[in-house]
């Protein structure tokens, strides 16, 4: 069984890395990561504006974006992109790659979860940081854009990178309406090979394992740095220190 | 195509009967993941509290596989991976009985406990040692200060959590048609294919997601409310 695995890396790796790439689009792993860091960059901005609105008193932008969230967390991601599927042609008027479609739809999803996650940050700063900015002399805006957000965002990187990792395990899905990731290569040489199933999803589940920990453990760290920095037992640099470390980097 | 026209679709006796085969084949599967989940899930968490390494580890891998690998690769693993090793007689068997729900029912349910179990493990975290302390010092013994002061409180602590992870079970129930089991989405790409009444199929099944879920949410929210003794008022 062993020696099945390692031969199917050998004949495959190239079909598993890239897909098809210089005879078709890019697909396999490379199209799963570039899927994945598109989604999470465009799903960030979405996110922390979503975020803003639904923490707004204003009804014209809370009920909206709050019915989106709702709406969002309680339909199927399929479902989500089987809509995509057929409505993103039709707005569009053209013949749009399911990438493309996949990606629009995982902005819109990671988005609404990803603005809880910010939202939960903002909140939980507490409100004397948004009193000390404004009476500061700060716009509500600009105390968001220098005081606020900085300290939020910064409290849930771990968060925000289990979303990530939320965000490559969902581009399977693409699956169904073929997207050429690592998911839909994997099943390509299944339907090639044919006799060795499970040798093959096994790979699979080996890669997105190992590419999931790593992402998990890098959230882990993140996590006790942050928690350390907050109980002030990491020292924090300070402009003595670094001008310190300034001088004493001068190459020699 | 004419416009926007939901009485082609509830008004036809086949496509209804379809929706209905739908809509029992999905709250099967995750009913019965559920269930399968759940169960795992408190074997886990006992393992967890057992004494010696060997059961935090497991444990701990357990958790860590199911959480890292996408849950549509585990069905995919499982059914056309698992399923083909199995010996004849157990293949012909799960044939006659639709493998394809018993596999999804499976895959679902064994990913779902390793969420399950975290969510009750850090409800369990979040009572105090002394609570434990204080049903020994009355006279409970361990089993008994488990299961009448301990639990209750670490369960309800993971309410929120695990009223979540219910929704989102039951949302990926929807998986299940990637390896062929009749449940909702299933139906609404036959009736689509049928009555080519695109928009009108995913809207209603989508309404009907959306409507489930919520209220799953909303009866979670109900038992959280019923099991917090303050609000309820019984304390």
């Amino acid at each position: 069984m062993i020696s099945d695995i390692i031969a199917i890396i050998r004949d495959y790796w190239l079909l598993l890395l890239i897909g098809q790439y210089p005879n078709g689009p890019i697909g396999g792993l490379a199209a799963t990561l570039m899927l994945s860091v598109l989604a999470i960059a465009f799903a960030f901005p979405v996110s922390i504006a979503f975020a803003l609105a639904r923490l707004s008193k204003s009804p014209f932008l809370n009920w909206p974006v709050t019915a989106l969230v709702y709406f969002t967390r309680g339909v199927p991601l399929l479902m989500l992109i089987l809509w995509g599927y057929f409505l993103v042609p039709l707005v569009t008027g053209a013949n749009v790659p399911s990438f493309l479609t996949m990606l629009v739809t995982l902005v819109v999803y990671q988005g609404a979860f990803l603005s809880e996650v910010v939202r939960g940050g903002i909140v939980a700063l507490g409100h004397g940081q948004m009193e000390a900015a404004r009476a500061l002399g700060h716009s509500y805006l600009g105390a968001m854009r220098f005081v606020i957000l900085p300290q939020a965002l910064y409290n849930v990187i771990p968060s925000i990178i289990s979303v990530f990792v939320a965000t490559i395990k969902d581009t399977t899905l693409g699956y169904v309406i073929n997207v050429p990731d690592l998911t839909f290569a994997a099943s390509q040489i299944n339907n090639q090979l044919l006799t060795q199933p499970f040798q093959v999803f096994f790979i699979l589940a080996a890669v997105y394992y190992v590419i999931c920990w790593s992402l998990s453990q890098v959230a882990v760290l993140t996590e006790r740095r942050i928690t350390r920095k907050r109980a002030g037992t990491a020292p924090l640099p300070t402009a003595k220190s670094l001008k310190l470390a300034a001088l004493t980097d001068q190459p020699s | 195509m004419s416009s926007f026209d939901l009485s082609e679709i509830l008004g036809n006796p086949e496509y209804v009967s379809m929706l209905l085969l739908g809509i029992e084949m999905t709250f099967i599967v995750a009913v019965g993941s559920w269930v399968l989940a759940m169960t795992l899930a408190l074997l886990l968490l006992g393992l967890r509290y057992a004494p010696g390494p060997v059961g935090n580890a497991f444990v701990t891998a357990y958790v860590s596989y199911h959480r890292n690998v996408p849950t549509l690769v585990q069905l995919m693993l499982w059914y056309f991976g698992i399923f083909t090793l199995m010996p004849d007689g157990l293949t012909f068997w799960l044939n006659d009985h639709n493998a394809e729900a018993i596999f999804a029912v499976i895959g679902l349910g064994l990913c779902q406990a390793a969420y399950f179990s975290e969510d009750l493990r850090s409800g369990m975290r979040a009572v105090s040692p002394g609570q434990m302390e204080a049903a020994r010092a009355l006279g409970h013994g361990y089993v008994s200060a488990m299961r009448y002061v301990m639990l209750p409180q670490g369960v309800r602590n993971a309410l929120p959590a695990l009223i979540n992870h219910s929704v989102s079970l039951f949302k990926n129930s929807s998986l299940a048609v990637a390896i062929g089991v009749a449940e909702l989405t299933y139906a609404v790409k036959e009736i689509e294919n049928l009555s080519f009444r695109t928009f009108e199929s995913y809207l209603l099944v989508t309404v009907l997601y959306l409507v489930f879920s919520l209220m799953i949410m909303a009866g979670g929210a109900y038992i959280a409310w019923k099991a917090d003794p303050v609000r309820s008022g019984r304390a």
